[in-house]
């Protein structure tokens, strides 16, 4: 092979597609424009009541929780999977940590200490794990498929929520939590915020620079080539079931910050605006494409709909016909670009 | 011939009732082109898949430079030095031709950021660049989705990935399949080359003309058994249909 080393001067950089092409090209880029456009319209109606400190701090804080339940559901998605127990789990890991937290506090944990409220995240965050644990294991061993895997869960962990606790909303939050992470700032940001923006800045990181976002991609691309190259198919799917598990759990805990109530009702639906928010955000329903980026956008253009409309005095009745069509033209959009691209 | 590289004896495989494999032998040695021919049925697939570790025989030995050995997966092919070019390709589609090569291999940074798993995608694009050329895989750019590629450039893709990473011995099933003319001819510069490089290549075609031109030996296969074996250079087309259909017997006919 000697002769051959002549071609190993060539620059692989030269064959890079040019940064400006590339973005041009991402679905992530019309998605943030649109996000943009979307604020421009409605800062430009009623720019006193839009360009509130307040207003803003609000959408963010409201925010927070569905997007760490989004970042879990991006990579869920990627490998052409499905978590519909997300907000379920969530009800469950808000129940069990308020739960743990009185338990521990003789009954009342409203004057809890840190050490309880640490122990409180804890619970929080490993009853996510687990249930995100049994949903991995169940599609990845007994090949049962993510739908009904998670429908399956979506309610059971609903009811062992509701069991937990007799049906009823659950207070005793300790003050302290909800003074610090669940309406605090700091500059003027909800910590609420500053903690769900770390968790996505890390969930992006884990995507996009790590072997594990890799495999996440190959998965959900061509699960039998995955399995060629020796990647193991079974151990990453639970893996990434665990991921969204656990992130549900830490959002249960942060509506617990938030709202200084585990609350049992009101999140039958997070799973649905978890989905919407990710393939919103440019995220094959297919597999295998997708940005943890995207998400946050898609998790704000409904948001920020809903609040537009009901600043500029239309109907809030209207938002989820606005997202329903935004939501069929992403996937219209994406199907049209797949088959475009295979065409050749 | 001295030792060879890989020697399969008497291996069965049996799906349910039936019988795709009844005892087949093969042999191929380093640094030669052999090719594995036999009639649509003939068990040339199922022999490659339990020689690449995909499958598990039923019954039988393989012989691996001289080790007994049993492959459980195909990590333990690949362990050895085998790789695989697989009809279908195996390629993921929304990977880059650079993330595919180092599907399973990716490097990672040196030091910490590598612990934590982070990707040396600079590292990998250009060394997959280096063997794509190498390889005379031409493409425009080495970031594009491998779907947005034609079919001859994806197997090109998935020819060079093999090739790349086989020391010892490389099996293609149908690598030539759905190429045109001058890409046909480039993979099969390739295949010359590697064996040139002292790896065993294992072709599988439908090619007749194709099969002589570019092979060594012959086995061929017929109802999951091998049933002769001839030097490429002393046989013709017409052997070695007869052979593929029953024509003509040489061996392990007892």
């Amino acid at each position: 092979m000697t002769d051959e080393t002549t071609t190993m001067s060539s620059l692989p950089d030269e064959q890079r597609t040019p940064l400006l092409k590339r973005l041009t090209g991402a679905n992530t880029l019309w998605i943030g424009l649109v996000l943009l456009g979307l604020v421009a319209a409605f800062g430009a109606i009623r720019p006193d009541a839009v360009f509130q400190v307040t207003t803003l701090q609000f959408l963010l804080a409201e925010t927070a929780v569905l997007l760490v339940l989004s970042v879990g559901m991006t990579f869920v998605i990627i490998t052409s999977g499905i978590d519909l127990s997300v907000g379920s789990v969530l009800v469950f890991a808000s129940v069990s940590s308020a739960m743990a937290m009185n338990a521990v506090s003789g009954g009342d944990a409203t004057n809890a200490g840190w050490g309880v409220i640490a122990f409180g995240l804890l619970v929080a965050v490993v009853s996510g794990a687990v249930w995100g644990l049994l949903n991995g294991l169940l599609i990845s061993r007994a090949k049962i498929p993510a739908l009904i895997v998670t429908l399956g869960s979506f309610g059971a962990a609903q009811g062992a929520a509701l069991l937990l606790n007799n049906g009823s909303n659950l207070s005793g939050i300790p003050d302290r939590l909800n003074r610090t992470f669940g309406s605090g700032t700091y500059l003027g940001i909800p910590n609420i915020v500053i903690v769900a923006a770390v968790v996505t800045a890390l969930g992006a990181l884990l995507l996009s620079t790590t072997r594990f976002g890799r495999y996440t991609y190959a998965v959900g691309s061509n699960e039998e080539a995955a399995r060629r190259v020796g990647i193991s198919v079974r151990g990453h799917l639970t893996k990434v079931y665990l991921l969204a598990g656990t992130l549900a759990g830490l959002a249960g805990f942060m509506g617990n910050a938030f709202f200084r109530v585990a609350v049992v009702t009101g999140h039958e639906t997070d799973n649905l605006n978890a989905i919407a928010a990710v393939v919103l955000g440019g995220t094959s329903i297919f597999g295998g494409m997708g940005s943890v980026l995207g998400t946050v956008f898609g998790v704000f253009i409904p948001a920020v709909l809903e609040k537009g409309l009901v600043i500029i005095g239309v109907k809030e009745f209207w938002q989820p016909i606005a997202v329903a069509i935004v939501l069929v033209a992403a996937v219209w959009l994406d199907q049209t670009r797949r088959r475009a691209r295979n065409r050749r | 011939m001295s030792q060879p590289l890989l020697e399969a004896r008497d291996l069965t495989k049996n799906y349910g009732t039936v019988k795709a494999l009844r005892g087949a032998s093969f042999t191929a040695h380093a640094g030669e082109v052999v090719s594995l021919i036999g009639d649509n049925g003939a068990g040339k697939s199922t022999l490659v898949k339990c020689l690449s570790g995909v499958e598990r025989p039923t019954g039988g030995t393989m012989i691996f430079d001289g080790e007994p050995v049993v492959l459980n997966s195909p990590n333990d092919a690949r362990d050895l030095g085998i790789e695989t070019v697989f009809q279908d390709l195996a390629v993921a589609p929304d990977l880059d031709p650079a993330a595919n090569m180092f599907l399973g291999r990716e490097i990672l940074k040196p030091g910490i950021l590598g612990l934590l798993g982070v990707l040396d995608k600079k590292a990998m694009r250009k060394q997959a660049s280096e063997h794509f050329t190498r390889f005379g895989a031409t493409l425009q750019s080495v970031d594009v989705p491998i779907a947005a590629l034609s079919g001859g450039q994806r197997q090109s893709v998935a020819v060079a990935r093999s090739v790349a990473w086989a020391s010892k011995l490389v099996f293609m099933d149908e690598p030539t399949a759905a190429l045109g003319v001058v890409q046909r001819q480039r993979v099969l510069d390739v295949i010359k080359r590697v064996r040139d490089e002292g790896v065993a290549v294992v072709l599988i075609s439908h090619n007749m003309p194709e099969v002589l031109s570019v092979s060594d030996r012959v086995e061929v296969l017929r109802l999951g058994r091998r049933v002769a074996r001839f030097k490429a250079a002393d046989t013709s087309v017409e052997e070695l249909v007869g052979a593929m259909t029953g024509a003509l017997t040489q061996e392990d006919a007892d």
